[in-house]
């Protein structure tokens, strides 16, 4: 095993249980919106997305990384924005 | 500092704000914030993998961001809230579809070593499996097919079979790097997630939406790891982590355990998978714990206590109105609904909420409330059962049929505070109680109104 992959073996790991913790507690009527909100989260992908498509070569790796690329915008700004909607109704209906 | 470590700094910040986000997610006060947080982190981490040393075709890829927003925000505006779950599926879908393409891209560029092949087989596995699966649970939600369970014939024999092919086209992309076998592994894939999806029953699908979230989460991770990305497997861990937990506690809410939720149509008997919503297995109680029924009340717009002989026997009714005061002082309208016969003497209420000086424009008879349950967000029912059922109003053959009641079941949600699930003065079973929008809270009624007030307070 190399250095480097040690060292991402590590942060793996350590990700793990910073997600666990991170929501150990969730009231039920979260439930959705948490799982919008990690869903746009994971549209990181779109930065892996631009990187094969920018550093690839041919037309496969070309093709492939373009419509990635369009994908994970989708599932990023989209996630996020829907997200935003579903928790609008928690804005000021508790301060009247 | 050189240019690469400069963009690895700004995606540490952007990791930080991934996981302030989930943070800020899971409280109703910070959530919104932290859904912005979250968009920030993005929006900054993509700018930063522009200045990728080497990075070519930047026309391409702006073209390609631009599509994206395009179909993206129109869709996430448009959509109805009622048909948000199914929004979600698509967006998760879209995502494990671009970790497997990125995957497969990166294994085309050759000279893979072990760790990065297996990593880039793992992530068109799970991402093509998030892919379809995603597209199945849309399908279903959407109405674009039944909702109802799915089970093939000789379903468990094809999953079977269609693992050990998946084994052995991991085993040829590791010895051989082939492309070829990655390419028919993401198709094998795509099969294996309509097939894992299909017997899935509609009401039980949100469930899988989050799984497959986390799955998608877990190919990023796998992704991030091929392309040696810290950012990638940070955020794609945190969602594959917390998304498991999350799926969990969703399947936990509905009184199911997870493994019920996703094979229980292929594990059960044919007539059992075959049977109707209403036959026994979907009269499961919802059990909510204290926090749920906090935030539910302390977000309503509208609340009707309804009291009954419950109340009166924990002594409860000075508990109950210091939780009425502290929804009113947030803003929340509550009433109380009494029902005449509510108790064991007609005004028992009446002055057992007198005593503890609840304002008496508060109080409502039978006849001034029925009309308004519609419009209310939240009923909560102290302690009573009979004067809710609606049997009364519903079954002929009902011992109380006829009997006048408050219509507590035509409300958004109802909470139930009562000590067990015993039927109650006359004896009849209350249908209500199982009812998907019922919520139970088991216990004394002080006890559980105490824990209300301190986690209204916090919610």
């Amino acid at each position: 095993m190399t250095e480097t992959t040690l060292g991402l073996f590590t942060i793996f790991v350590l990700s793990v249980f910073v997600g666990f913790e991170v929501i150990s507690k969730v009231s039920s009527v979260l439930h959705t919106p948490l799982m919008s909100g990690a869903n746009a989260i994971h549209g990181v992908i779109l930065i892996g997305s631009i990187v094969i498509l920018g550093t690839g070569h041919g037309a496969v790796q070309g093709v492939l990384g373009f419509v990635a690329v369009v994908l994970a915008t989708v599932n990023a700004v989209g996630g996020f924005v829907v997200t935003d909607r579903m928790l609008e109704m928690f804005k000021g209906r508790a301060r009247k | 500092m050189s240019r690469v470590q400069a963009i690895e700094l700004v995606y540490l910040f952007c990791a930080v704000c991934f996981i302030v986000a989930l943070k800020g997610l899971s409280s109703p006060r910070s959530a919104r914030l932290g859904n912005i947080i979250g968009a920030v982190g993005m929006t900054v981490a993509v700018g930063a993998t522009f200045a990728t040393p080497g990075l070519h075709r930047i026309g391409l890829i702006v073209v390609a961001l631009v599509i994206g927003t395009a179909v993206g925000v129109p869709a996430a505006r448009a959509v109805k809230m009622t048909a948000v779950p199914q929004m979600v599926a698509a967006f998760n879908g879209v995502g494990g579809g671009a970790a497997a393409l990125v995957s497969l891209a990166e294994f085309d560029r050759g000279h893979a070593s072990f760790g990065t092949a297996a990593a880039v087989l793992f992530s068109t596995l799970v991402g093509a499996v998030s892919f379809t699966g995603s597209a199945i649970t849309f399908a279903k939600l959407q109405e674009l097919m039944t909702g109802r369970p799915i089970v093939l014939p000789r379903q468990r024999e094809i999953n079977a079979a269609l693992a050990v092919t998946a084994l052995a086209l991991v085993v040829w992309g590791l010895s051989d790097r082939s492309v070829t076998a990655a390419v028919l592994l993401a198709l094998v894939a795509g099969v294996l997630g309509v097939l894992f999806v299909l017997p899935v029953g509609g009401a039980d699908v949100p469930v899988v939406i989050s799984l497959l979230n986390s799955f998608t989460g877990l190919a990023v991770a796998a992704t991030g790891a091929a392309l040696r990305t810290t950012l990638l497997i940070v955020a794609g861990t945190l969602v594959g982590a917390s998304g498991t937990l999350l799926t969990r506690m969703m399947s936990q809410a509905m009184g199911r355990p997870l493994s019920s939720t996703l094979f229980g149509a292929l594990t059960a008997t044919a007539s059992a998978a075959a049977a109707g919503p209403d036959d026994g297995a979907d009269r499961s109680v919802r059990t909510g714990t204290v926090d749920d029924v906090a935030v539910l009340l302390a977000y309503a717009h509208r609340v009707v206590v309804v009291p009954g002989y419950g109340l009166a026997v924990a002594q409860a009714q000075h508990t109950i109105r210091e939780l009425a005061d502290l929804l009113e002082s947030r803003g929340v309208e509550v009433v109380y609904g009494i029902h005449p016969v509510a108790g064991r003497m007609p005004g028992h209420m009446n002055v057992l909420l007198a005593e503890a000086n609840v304002p008496y424009e508060q109080l409502r008879e039978m006849d001034d409330v029925n009309p308004q349950f519609p419009l209310t967000d939240v009923v909560l029912v102290v302690g009573a059962n009979d004067v809710v059922n609606p049997a009364a109003r519903d079954s002929p053959g009902s011992p109380i049929y006829g009997m006048p009641i408050l219509n507590v079941d035509e409300a958004k949600a109802v909470v139930f505070l009562k000590r067990s699930m015993r039927p109650g003065f006359a004896g009849i079973d209350n249908a209500l109680l199982y009812d998907p929008k019922t919520t139970m809270l088991f216990g004394d009624a002080k006890d559980t109104l105490t824990s209300l007030v301190s986690a209204v307070k916090t919610a």
